[in-house]
Formats: C-alpha cells, structure tokens, sequence
C-alpha cells in the first residue's frame, strides 16, 4: 500500500511572479467568500462588484471622489505603518485623527482672527491637527516605555476618549446654535479643491478632490525617506526586528519608542486636519468613517512599504466610494476585513510549501 | 429612580453596573481561555457583534431566546474557528487578523442585521430570575435577586472558569500549552489541538457576551451596539491577570462606571449632573479606568514577575527552533 505523507518546507525565496499570483488569489478568494455572504444578504453579488468598479474608478469624478476617501486613509496608513516598523502596535489612528480635527478645528474657529490670511492658518492648523494626534499617541507611548503598559489597549481606549471629547465640544461650546456641528471654517481655513480652479480649468468643475492628497504624497516620500535614509529609520528598524540587537549596540528603545509613537499619531492628526479642512469645512460629531482603522489595515497590506501604500489606499478608496450606496451599510468594512484576514492568512503559503512524499511500507 | 445620594442610590448603582458589567465579564472569561492557552485574541469585538445580531435575529424569528443564545454562541465560536485557522495552523500575525476579524465582524453584522434595526418588540428575551421571597430582602434582593438570568450565568461561569483552569487537568494542559507548548508537545500533548478548541471556546463566549447584551442587558440591535466593550475585554484580561476571580472585579467596575453618568443625572440634589455636558466627561470615566487598570496591573506584575502566560502570541509548531 502506498502511502501518502506531507510535510512543510520553509521557501527560503520567493520570485516576485509568485508573490504576484499569491496576492491576486488571495483577494480573488477573499472576494468570492464575500460575493457568498453578499448573496446571503440578498444582494446580487456581480451586480455590487462591478457598481464599486463603476462608480468608484471610471470616471473623473469617481477618481476626484476616491482621492477625497484615500487621503485620509493615507495619512492614518503612514503613521500606522511607522509605529509598527517598531512593532509598536498604535491602533488608536481613529482617536488620533479626531483630535487632530478636533485642534484643526480650534484654530481655525478661535484661536486664530477669521482674517489671518490662508497660508499662515492652513500651516498653523496643520501644525495644531499633528500635535494633537502626536500628544495623544505620546501618552500611550510614554505608558509603554516606562511603565510597560500595552500599547494596543492605551491607544483603543483613548480613541473612545476622542471621540467623546469631540462630542462634548460640537455639542456644546463650540456648537453651530444648538446642531451637533460647529459653525463653518472661514474660507482661508480651508484647503483648496480642484473645483476651485474651476474657472481656468472648466472640466475641473465639480471635482471635490483637495490639496490634502498632495500633502499626503509629500509626507509618503518623507516617511519613505526617513525610514530609509535616517539614523531614525534604522534604528527603529533594528528595534522592530532585535531590540535585543538594538540594545547591545547602544539605542535608547525608551526615546525611541516616544519619538515613534509621536511621529505615528502626528500624521494621523495631519489626517483630521485634512478630513475637517479638505473636506467637511467643520467640525462635526461622528465626521470620520473609521479612517483610522483602515489606516491600519492599509499598512498592513501596503506590507509597510509608503508607496504600496499609496496604492492600496487608492484602491480602498474605491471600495468606499463604490461601496457607499450598497443596501445594507457594512459592506466596505465587511470586505476590506475579509481581503486583510485571507491575505495575512494566506502568507503561510508565501513561507512554506507543503511536500507530499510516498512512502512504500516494506513489509 | 432616587432622590438624594443615599443608600438606594448605590443599591441601584451596584446592581445596574453588575448587569451592564455582565457581557463584559463573559467576553473576558473567554479572552482568559484563550490567552491561557497561549493565542492573543484582539477580535472579540468582532465576535461579539456578530454573536448579538445572530442571538437577536434568532430569537426574533423563532420566539426562543434560549435558541438565541445558541446560535449567538455558535456564530462567535465559528469566527473563532476561521481566526484559529489562520493564526494557529498558518500560523498568522495574531495581532493583525485579530484587527481584520474586527473589521469584518462589524462590516457583516450591519449588513446581515439591516433589517433588524428599531425591531425591539414581541422579541423573546432572557427573563429576570423571579424568587418572590429573596427578591424582598434588603440591599441583597435589588442586588441579586432581580438580576436578569445572565447576571447568574456569569457569576456561575467565573466559578466554574477558575475551577476549571486551576483544578482540572484540563486547566493544567491548557496552561500548559500556553507557557511552555514544546514541553507540553513532548507530553503528547496536541498544541494545536487544544489551542483550536481553546479559541472556539473564547469566541463562544464572546458570542455569548453578544446575545446577552442583544436579548437581556439592552435588549434590540442597534449597528455597532457593543460600543467597544469587546476591546474592554481585551484590556481586563490584562487587568484581571489572567484569572477568572479578578475579571469578575474588573467587569463590575467597568459596567458601573458606566452606568455613573445615567445615575448621577437622576439625583436632584446634585444640579451639577443635570449639565449634559458634564455627561461627556463622565462618559469617558470607563475606559480612563482600564487605562489605569492596566497601569496598575503591569506596575504589580512587574514586582511580583506575574506575566502572561509565556508564549502568549507566539505561534507554534512542532520542529521550529525554540
């Protein structure tokens, strides 16, 4: 009798075709076990598939429209991606946004004269949006550096501070007569959109696209630079894959660690002030989608890398935006959970390859 | 609802926070299993929300919480079964399919629960437990004797998870498992085996946490209703150090903190509360307080070296180095 056994073999290397075929499985599979729960839901799943393709990618609008969804998205993925280099696991970017928003909101309705002219508030309220999102990710990177406190459950829970934080504000002395909004940002507070250049450019009309997604861009190529090119980067790159190593050869995880978090939460602040400059034009309660979550999932399946991650948030940016007139709600994050779940899962394959070897009993 | 700050004020306090600490302490219970036998577990959230819309959906079409909870359960641990497939056999980032699990629990709850929403009446739901003489003692009958069937349950699961973990032999392998699994292996114990059943049991609870909140403790669907009480679970297994007797404190206190604000709103004597901005601040209390918790909990478990179970996160595999 023949029989069959298995075992596991680590690859020592993979071509770049193979990790092309692995990804494309992974989401053709992740995508088919969500047509089946679609379906379950009494939702024509090709239908809903090639609505988000439509109304999310094929026309200009539906590009300016993903764009508005990406930057954010960007923002928050850059500064995940950052903390976890360190594998220090910031899962509070929502949090961080809000209150980024939140301080962006304050200049630009009362800390600043509605008539500083645009460039100085635009600068001030960017400064103000990554402070707020640094400080409030520095508090969990100060709990984890000196007193060992994880991290992951600090930046959870602050994010539910935030959010009732903003609440009290929009609610109550910063709110428009009583709505659960503030009143709108004078027009220098906010960040110019390409239908404001319409005038010249007339096939801009419409297009809600702002100048956010530039300073998105910008911060991809600074982070990429200093993960690459700075002491900084290395050293957080050494600690994330050997504090052991790290530690013998002098680095200060502490400070580190502090600095880390900082950077990580000042760009998911950049990305409320974005959000509330860029798009929103006010502060406003419940204003963000889960941004900062999906930040996370961003980085991740940008494999950290900034510019994977400009792509993969474009594309995310195309599931929202096509995704957002899909009856029931929920099917996004339904989605973009199940594609991060297979693909994370499925990188055993992309470590190991299963040997089937026939082995003939002698007797 | 009382007058003044008095005695009935914090009878009803504590009664009302045990009830709202309830599916919280189901949801830790089963983030303890699961850490103890070394797997981290970031998904209870997701599970939880999947587990009350199932528990709800159920009851309302059959008119039988019971089978509810069922299925409530059963929809939790078969989430868990698809995240123990990944992180324990293909051995998977935990942290980061715990996240994608989050995601995709509340992505399907609201989804497959749309129709649900605003459906409160002519719903089956746990009943209260009912003992017309113990209901009358003082202070103990508000506090015990009228709670809902799950405050019981809970109680009974805390007492039945410590005897379990720390005087069955089941408990001994499972903790095994979790501190030192190649030693365990060598026993002949199956590692991924009792990790697989130790995350379905973690995920039948955290369903379990779900139905309770959709069919006893605030009964409906609402989208997104557990309101990050599955990340709270995360946090108070930490607090509670991985044992079932200190998940019961720490449950407790997280419902009463929020349960404060509401509280504090009704006593006339103290017009301060009736400023609904104050509630804000008041709101954030419960998750400030696990903040602290944790705070407190790493600064003991540092002095006394009491840690996690050792392998806790780390995935593992017969042959590996290590």
């Amino acid at each position: 009798m023949v029989m069959l056994k298995w075992h596991l073999e680590p690859r020592l290397d993979t071509t770049t075709r193979q990790r092309w075929i692995h990804t494309i499985a992974s989401v053709a599979a992740a995508l088919l076990v969500g047509a089946i729960l679609l379906a379950g839901a009494g939702v024509d799943p090709l239908e809903a598939y090639v609505h988000i393709i439509r109304t999310g990618l094929l026309s200009g609008y539906a590009v300016s429209d993903t764009i508005v969804k990406a930057t954010p998205i960007l923002l928050c993925a850059l500064g995940a991606s950052v903390a976890f280099r360190m594998k220090l696991w910031n899962i509070g970017g929502e949090g961080q946004l809000l209150l980024g928003a939140w301080a962006a909101a304050g200049v630009a309705l009362h800390w600043l004269p509605p008539t500083t002219p645009s460039l100085f508030m635009l600068l001030t309220m960017m400064l103000a949006g990554a402070l707020a999102g640094a400080v409030t990710c520095a508090i969990a990177g100060v709990l984890r550096a000196w007193l060992h406190v994880n991290e992951i459950i600090t930046t959870l829970m602050l994010n539910y501070v935030a959010s009732l934080w903003v609440s009290y504000f929009v609610f109550g002395p910063w709110s428009d007569r009583g709505f659960p909004l503030t009143p709108s940002f004078p027009k220098g507070a906010t960040l110019p959109r390409l239908t404001d250049i319409a005038a010249s450019w007339p096939a801009l009309g419409g297009m809600t696209a702002h100048a956010g997604a530039i300073l998105a861009l910008v911060a991809s190529g600074v982070v990429s630079h200093a993960l690459a090119r700075t002491r900084w980067g290395f050293e957080i790159r050494v600690l994330g894959q050997n504090p052991t190593v790290g530690r013998l050869s002098g680095m200060n995880h502490a400070r580190l660690t502090l600095t880390t978090m900082a950077v990580s939460g000042a760009l998911c602040g950049l990305a409320g002030m974005t959000e509330v400059s860029g798009v929103v034009h006010r502060l406003q309660d419940r204003f963000s989608p889960g941004f900062g979550f999906m930040g996370i999932i961003v980085a991740w399946l940008g494999k950290l890398e900034p510019w994977r991650m400009v792509v993969v948030a474009f594309l995310f940016g195309v599931l929202l935006v096509g995704g957002k007139e899909i009856q029931p709600g929920g099917v996004p994050q339904m989605l973009q959970g199940l594609i991060l779940f297979v693909i994370v899962g499925s990188q055993f394959w992309l470590r190991f390859k299963i040997r089937v070897a026939r082995t003939e009993p002698t007797s | 609802m009382t007058s003044r700050l008095g005695l009935d004020f914090f009878i009803n306090l504590v009664a009302a926070g045990l009830a709202r600490g309830t599916p919280i302490l189901f949801a830790t219970l089963g983030g303890i299993i699961t850490e103890r036998s070394g797997v981290m577990n970031l998904g209870i959230e997701g599970m939880m929300l999947v587990g009350a819309m199932t528990a709800f959906s159920t009851a309302r079409s059959t008119n039988n919480a019971l089978l509810g909870v069922c299925t409530g359960m059963l929809a939790g641990a078969t989430l868990a079964l698809a995240y123990a497939i990944v992180v324990v056999h293909l051995r998977a980032d935990q942290v980061v399919s715990g996240l994608a699990l989050v995601f995709f629990g509340s992505g399907l709850s609201s989804m497959l629960g749309a129709s649900l929403v605003d459906q409160k009446e002519a719903t089956a739901r746990i009943p209260s437990l009912s003992l017309s003489v113990l209901e009358d003692l003082p202070i103990l009958g508000p506090v015990l004797f009228k709670q809902n069937l799950m405050v019981w349950l809970g109680l009974a699961l805390v007492a039945c998870g410590s005897w379990i973990l720390f005087k069955t032999r089941w408990g001994l392998v499972l903790r095994a498992v979790g501190e030192h699994p190649a030693q365990a292996d060598s026993l002949g114990i199956s590692v991924l085996t009792v990790r697989t059943v130790c995350v379905m049991i973690g995920g039948a609870m955290a369903g379990l946490a779900g139905a309770s909140l959709s069919l006893a403790i605030s009964p409906g669907w609402v989208d997104g209703m557990t309101a990050g009480q599955g990340w709270v679970a995360v946090g108070l297994v930490i607090f509670a150090r991985w044992n079932p007797g200190r998940a019961l404190i720490g449950a407790w206190l997280f419902g009463t903190l929020r349960r404060l604000p509401l509280d504090l709103q009704g006593v006339p004597s103290l017009p301060v509360f009736h400023n609904p901005n104050i509630g804000y601040f008041l709101s954030m209390l419960p998750y400030l307080f696990v903040i602290g918790a944790m705070i407190v909990g790493s600064r003991q478990a540092l002095r006394r070296r009491l840690g996690a179970p050792a392998s806790l996160g780390l995935p593992w595999f017969r042959g590996d180095r290590g």
